[in-house]
């Protein structure tokens, strides 16, 4: 019997919920990775049973996990359990945790810095993987943005990385400024039927195209209004907070932008705004629907400042129509002194029919719904505060 | 033989009970120290000194015989209880209070 299976990180570890596809009755997991911060997990869609998980501290650094049983046991690849983690050499198998930007002199020597928030020039300095994106064909094959922005991939499952440095050398690197959350490459979109497209959206710096399987990029960011940078339409600098696809329709893509909600039909190449009748058109989510690629969702937020939903009232709202005409969900949802953020990757859908919508909030609750939004309850409601949430539809 | 003592985060991660005890060729000094003990738990790699700089990470600390040495230069010797064993070497991480 399928069922559905969320991958959700937290400020204090990560949590595994699993049902069957009724999605009424979860069980919800010990901690893993417990008191460290999980930015991100992911779950590949060659083999459901390997997830990659992205475990960080402040003290300690980065780290990378793997897990090749679908959560039930964990490692860092190239020093897996039990085995020796030396080569007969001596050597370390593998480096795992290791993203090293490129200062090779062909293709790393310019980058050497971007812009501060008082607008001097600051050295690339890393911090952490934001979002983990696993190749769509290979299983050992996977994507990681990081803070400060750049794009890594590893292709043997995770045991070591190297940067795709031509999104951060494309040229305009060095206007590139960090937001409020830090310089992160928060989203990255694998092309379904191009593998040589990938997209991906940095803050604040805007989205980023490559169609040579990430050898060159350039800015697609025509269209965005951002009235808080100097140029409100400059070619870079707009803090995309998150882009998503619908993989039957690759050319189209849905921004929730700093403010604003936008949509683009050709790829990047130009945006329009789709905000209509939203409340406030500030936001960090934007997901669409598994079945229909014209039903989105959005979690307005209040403000730039004020980062919970607008009257204490949580609502999703979806758009059936691409966006401009917004319906709001609250079946299930706290409709007064509700003052929770959703984070930028903290809303995922599984492709059940009905499709399946869920999200997690910085007060720990996360809620699901069964029947594409219409009715919403809470899976769980006292985790520490989720940053990210992901779901895999199990066979 | 040289005993190193890690914060509880790192000794889960690299599946440690208690201290470490390593031996360490020539002289000891943190530099030797890390060296050895990233070699046998290589998972620490990053976690104490960044990848690529070898710096000290910045919210970990060095301490040992009562004494703050995270200041000291990564070749400096370590003292003299350190390197015979009767003194661990302490990896902290900082900030430990609430």
């Amino acid at each position: 019997m399928s069922g559905v299976r969320v991958l959700v990180g937290t400020r204090k570890g990560a949590f595994i919920l699993t049902s069957d596809a009724k999605r009424e009755r979860w069980d919800i997991s010990e901690p893993h990775f417990a008191g460290w911060e999980m930015y991100h997990l992911k779950g590949s869609a060659v083999d459901p049973n390997r997830l990659y998980a992205s475990q960080s501290s402040s003290w300690f650094g980065q780290i990378i996990q793997r897990s090749d049983d679908g959560g039930k046991t964990w490692h860092q690849p190239g020093t897996p359990p039990g085995e020796p983690t030396t080569a007969p050499d001596g050597s370390p198998k593998g480096e795992s945790n290791k993203f090293a930007y490129d200062t090779s002199p062909e293709t790393g020597k310019p980058l050497t810095t971007h812009q501060w928030y008082d607008g001097t020039p600051h050295p690339w300095e890393f911090k952490r993987v934001w979002h983990l994106e696993p190749s769509l064909t290979d299983v050992d094959t996977i994507y990681a943005g990081v803070e400060d922005a750049a794009l890594f991939r590893s292709t043997n499952g995770g045991q070591n990385w190297q940067e795709l440095s031509g999104l951060r050398g494309h040229g305009t690197g060095s206007a590139w400024a960090p937001g409020a959350g830090g310089m992160c490459l928060h989203s990255i979109i694998l092309d379904p039927k191009n593998p040589n497209r990938i997209y991906t959206a940095i803050s604040s710096a805007g989205a980023f195209r490559t169609d040579d399987a990430g050898k060159t990029w350039q800015p697609i960011n025509r269209g965005l209004h951002s009235l808080y940078i100097p140029n409100p339409t400059a070619e870079v600098g707009h803090c995309v907070h998150r882009i998503a696809m619908h993989p039957s329709r690759p050319g189209v893509l849905f921004m929730q932008k700093h403010w604003d909600v936008m949509r683009s039909d050709d790829g990047g190449e130009s945006w329009h705004e789709i905000s209509g009748n939203l409340p406030t058109d500030f936001g960090f989510v934007i997901d669409v629907h598994a079945h229909e690629p014209n039903t989105i969702y959005v979690v307005p937020i209040k403000s730039d400042s004020e980062h919970f939903p607008p009257d204490g009232k949580l609502r999703v709202y979806r758009s059936r129509s691409g966006g401009n005409e917004w319906e709001a969900l609250t079946k299930g949802l706290p409709q007064s002194d509700c003052y929770v953020n959703v984070l930028r990757d903290a809303m995922a859908v599984d492709s059940l029919d009905k499709c399946g919508v869920y999200f997690g909030t910085t007060g720990g609750q996360v809620y699901a719904s069964a029947d594409a939004g219409d009715n919403w309850s809470p899976i769980v409601r006292d985790l520490p505060a989720v940053v990210s949430v992901e779901v895999q539809t199990l066979p | 033989m040289i005993r190193v003592t890690l914060p509880p985060h790192l000794r889960k991660l690299a599946q440690i009970d208690g201290e470490v005890k390593l031996d360490v060729a020539g002289p000891v000094s943190q530099r030797t120290v890390l060296d050895a003990l990233e070699a046998r738990y290589p998972m620490l790699r990053g976690t104490i000194r960044d990848h690529v700089t070898q710096r000290r990470r910045a919210f970990v600390r060095f301490f040992a015989c009562g004494e703050d040495l995270s200041h000291e230069t990564p070749d400096a010797p370590l003292p003299d209880a350190v390197a015979k064993g009767t003194e661990p070497f302490m990896i902290i991480g900082a900030i430990a209070g609430g």
